[in-house]
């Protein structure tokens, strides 16, 4: 309890002491960044984080945000304490972009063999089919022992 | 084989190398007695400069994994630098590595609970993972070779020191 209000008070001086002080206008707010990064110990969101290291992280966001830092300004300063994984979706550009393209990527595939198999299936299905012997009757013996089985299961 | 088996076979492979990246590019490494020491150049901590474990090679190097909202680490710092104060006319010396931290915290820290001790400061998990680290503080005895002679994943207090750590670098192992 008394480390909430501790933190509650820090956030409360972080935001406003600064940003009074230097006549400065935040940019964004704490709740819409802590909405957005990760507490990287705990691997949740920092908003539901309440561990030490998250306070901590909250307190740094809060004086960035008071400083009127932007949220982009305020994620590359967290990574670059952090590094990469307190943010909580990859960044588009590098090899994290993968984790966009690729999904997007195997529903176009998914979608292109989907349409070449169904257009293959229907094309097989309209095609007559010629000269086959499945579905020629049965002659002689075989044809005997067809009635035979029949006869024997007629209802 | 067909072109289009091929291009299915290139398709899976894509997907399985992907799936092995993100496992191991997630997984800490796991580290055991007489591996060699995960080393890295890093920032010194206030800074200026840059420093690694292998600069004390020749010497014992007790590493200590500790961050600046760790409370056992505080409690720890002090023990560690009169470790240090004790054994360092004797080869040994111990170098402090801040994970998981940001700088300005990592250098109020150390102004709370001064250490002579070389200071280093690792940007988010990277050294942390290295070590196959699971929390902070964690100490890891080096020895003049720059293998692990012990791995202790828990404060180290002047019992233990004693007791497990010296006996090592009195017995040279």
């Amino acid at each position: 309890m008394r480390r909430r209000a501790t933190l509650a008070a820090a956030l409360v001086l972080g935001l406003l002491v600064p940003t009074v002080a230097a006549g400065v206008t935040p940019q964004t707010t704490v709740t819409a960044i802590e909405g957005e990064v990760m507490c990287p110990i705990c691997g949740t969101l920092l908003e539901l984080s309440d561990s030490p290291q998250a306070q901590r992280e909250k307190v740094y966001v809060a004086r960035l945000v008071a400083a009127g830092e932007t949220t982009a300004e305020i994620k590359d300063e967290l990574v670059a304490q952090y590094g990469p994984a307190v943010l909580a979706l990859p960044r588009a550009s590098g090899f994290d972009l993968t984790a966009y393209l690729v999904p997007v990527l195997a529903i176009l595939v998914a979608v292109l063999i989907l349409a070449f198999s169904v257009t293959r299936w229907r094309r097989d299905g309209q095609r007559p089919v010629s000269g086959g012997t499945a579905t020629a009757a049965p002659h002689g013996a075989d044809a005997e022992r067809l009635e035979a089985d029949l006869s024997r299961y007629d209802l | 084989m067909g072109a289009r088996s091929f291009i299915a076979f290139l398709a899976v492979l894509a997907v399985v190398g992907l799936l092995a990246f993100g496992l191991l590019s997630k997984g800490n490494v796991k580290i055991a007695v007489g591996d060699p020491v995960p080393d890295k150049v890093l920032p010194a901590l206030p800074g200026p400069g840059h420093g690694s474990i292998s600069e004390h090679r020749g010497h014992w190097v007790l590493v200590n994994l500790w961050a600046s909202w760790c409370i056992p680490c505080g409690e720890e710092a002090p023990v560690l630098e009169r470790f240090f104060r004790r054994h360092r006319t004797r080869g040994v010396t111990v170098v402090g590595i801040d994970v998981q931290d940001n700088h300005d915290d990592a250098v109020a820290f150390l102004r709370d609970h001064p250490t002579t001790y070389p200071q280093l400061r690792s940007v988010g998990n990277e050294r942390s993972a290295a070590f196959g680290s699971i929390g902070v503080p964690e100490n890891f005895l080096v020895n003049p070779r720059g293998r692990l002679a012990l791995i202790w994943r828990r404060p180290v207090d002047d019992r233990i020191l004693r007791e497990r750590v010296a006996p090592l670098i009195e017995g040279g192992k």
